[in-house]
């Protein structure tokens, strides 16, 4: 980290203590320092921890000192520096016309605005009071948010970061199920919203509207399936050449430690394909329940495997020229982490390289160290391609968004 | 019934508005309805004693910031700081557990039960004895009609937890299993 990011960071966690302090109902009364091992400070690292349970972020965002900066490593001639501290439970990542930079939720109601002005960032609230506002997209100035069952939008949204009107919902015919119930949302090349609805399980027989991908009109009209058999997804994108939809699924829990692997998937017959949900798992593993009767051929294979349990969750096609050419129109793709496993792995970002047909040639390692002694320090959910080719990376974890630059930077500073 | 008894208790005590008390003003209130022993005697109202700290302090946040909507809680959790929030469940974590269901229970109820809990995992993030841990909450001796009405809750997602667990793990689970469940919990020392 270099000196002016790291002024930068106290900084901006001054100004955002200052806001929270300042906006929350708890203005009036003073803020007593929090004990060790509050959850509102961080996960407490005892034994109970380690044991096999879905991990909880803590409920407040961490403090710009407090962030896993100094673990996070990338390969050589790479710098991680933070972005902003201070936005909650941050998720998905998308970048406006005018540089603001928007990030969803999914634990909690906001979606922010980090606001760049002249080298000062400040982080703004776009809109609140939302139910798991997972998914965001700006396409000309509009920012489209898919909430748990609706999908809404507000016009020209960097012109009114300082006073956002109530978002407009434009499509509310979702299932309201809690269980997988956050959405992805991107628009494709043709200029619609695609956006899934999860399997409402862990295992079952989903019901015909659930485990698909969907694409709708951006005024909300004509809704069409486009990819079935799908238990969930967090992270989507287009192949730049291609055109093609790539994206990440998640896979049953409580088959095994091992077994099934998240998958990385192509949609190469919009409307056709079917990823085998709940028939078969990681492109070649029967249901011991639903798969009788059933064969794994039947179905559209991954592209590739991405561990078991790894909960892989964004993934972006690099199209950036900051980094060496060999990351253009590759994947980088955040592993959240497991949780259903003794042995967590994931908290990482890897680059699937692929071939110039689109089919799968390797897996790399890219920044790693959210994992540490089998505990998170921080889980990486979503990237974005800024447009000086620098990545950015959001934590729901810790409530940040770190960058990832190339070259140009010193870091003898650190 | 319930809500009748919970507006009684909240009324003899609000004489001064709720969001303008302490923590340790509410207190009385908060032990008034949950049980100052960590047993509770009010219909669908959870016993509280030896509750994971971490689990009380995320509900108690979504309460206050309203992203779980149950009143009187959300009036309750008004106002108090972050500090509150953390103090007031280490307070309720160090409660006596609460007492099961005392009398010799049905045993093929009671294995049921524990066959349930086995097959749909509850057992792993909830431990094999259901003291809970962290951010998951204790259900051994809980009142059974709360069990029964979070589970419910779960199902039909009228009940939002933080994170959407407990939704995925009952969409393949009948009522039936539900009443069985609960009854088997209540009745776990």
């Amino acid at each position: 980290m270099t000196y002016l990011s790291r002024r930068r960071g106290f900084v901006l966690a001054g100004t955002l203590a200052t806001l929270l302090v300042a906006a929350g109902p708890a203005a009036a009364q003073p803020q007593t320092p929090l004990p060790p091992g509050s959850p509102l400070i961080g996960r407490p690292d005892t034994e109970a921890a380690k044991k096999l349970a879905p991990v909880a972020p803590p409920p407040l965002p961490a403090a710009a000192d407090k962030l896993p900066l100094d673990k996070l490593k990338a390969p050589k001639g790479f710098t991680i520096d933070l972005y902003a501290s201070g936005v909650d439970n941050a998720r998905t990542l998308r970048l406006g016309d005018k540089g603001t930079v928007f990030v969803s939720s999914r634990i909690k109601d906001k979606i922010h605005a980090i606001v760049d002005k002249d080298g000062k960032r400040e982080v703004k609230v776009v809109a609140s009071g939302l139910h798991r506002p997972n998914g965001i997209v700006l396409h000309k100035g509009t920012l489209y948010i898919a909430e748990l069952s609706q999908i809404s939008k507000i016009e020209n949204v960097e012109d009114k970061l300082d006073n956002p009107p109530k978002p407009t919902v434009i499509f509310s015919d979702l299932p309201k199920d809690e269980a997988h119930g956050w959405k992805y949302l991107t628009i494709g090349p043709d200029e619609k919203l695609y956006f899934q609805v999860g399997a409402p399980c862990n295992i079952c027989m989903p019901s015909e509207r659930h485990a698909k991908i969907y694409r709708l009109n951006l005024d909300g009209s004509g809704l069409e399936v486009v990819a079935s058999g799908i238990r969930q997804i967090v992270g989507m994108d287009w192949h730049p050449v291609s055109k093609q939809l790539y994206f990440t699924e998640h896979q049953r829990d409580w088959l095994s430690e091992d077994i099934p692997q998240d998958k990385l998937n192509r949609v190469t017959q919009p409307g056709k394909d079917n990823f085998g949900f709940p028939y078969c798992h990681q492109g070649n593993i029967p249901d011991q329940e639903f798969g009788w009767g059933r064969s794994c051929d039947e179905f559209t294979k991954p592209i590739t495997l991405l561990g078991p349990h790894s909960a892989p969750l964004g993934m972006r096609f690099y199209t950036g020229t900051m980094f060496p050419a060999a990351y253009r129109n590759q994947i980088i793709l955040a592993r959240h982490g497991s949780w259903n496993r003794t042995t967590k792995i994931g908290g990482d970002l890897v680059v699937v390289k692929l071939k110039p047909d689109g089919t799968f040639r390797s897996m790399e390692p890219f920044v790693t160290g959210f994992l540490q002694n089998n505990n998170y320090v921080g889980r990486p959910v979503d990237m974005l391609v800024m447009k000086d080719g620098s990545l950015l990376v959001s934590d729901d974890y810790n409530g940040a968004v770190y960058r990832v630059s190339y070259g140009a930077q010193r870091t003898a500073g650190r | 019934m319930r809500s009748l008894a919970i507006g009684a208790i909240l009324a003899g005590f609000a004489a001064s508005p709720l969001c303008a008390q302490s923590l340790d003003e509410r207190l009385p209130t908060c032990f008034a309805c949950h049980g100052e022993k960590g047993t509770s005697q009010l219909p669908e109202t959870p016993s509280l004693g030896a509750q994971p700290a971490f689990y009380t302090t995320v509900q108690l946040f979504m309460f206050r910031d309203k992203l779980r909507i149950t009143e009187p809680m959300n009036e309750m959790a008004k106002g108090l700081t972050d500090a509150d929030l953390q103090r007031g469940a280490d307070i309720i974590s160090k409660l006596p557990a609460p007492e099961p269901i005392s009398g010799t229970p049905d045993a093929v109820r009671m294995e049921r039960g524990r066959a349930l809990g086995q097959k749909n995992h509850c057992n792993f993030c909830h431990q094999s004895n259901y003291a809970g841990q962290e951010n998951v909450p204790r259900l051994a001796g809980q009142r059974e009609d709360y069990l029964l009405k979070a589970l419910r809750g779960y199902k039909d997602n009228s009940r939002r937890g933080y994170d959407a667990q407990m939704s995925e793990v009952v969409y393949p689970m009948k009522d039936e299993d539900f009443v069985d469940l609960a009854y088997f919990l209540a009745r776990q020392k």
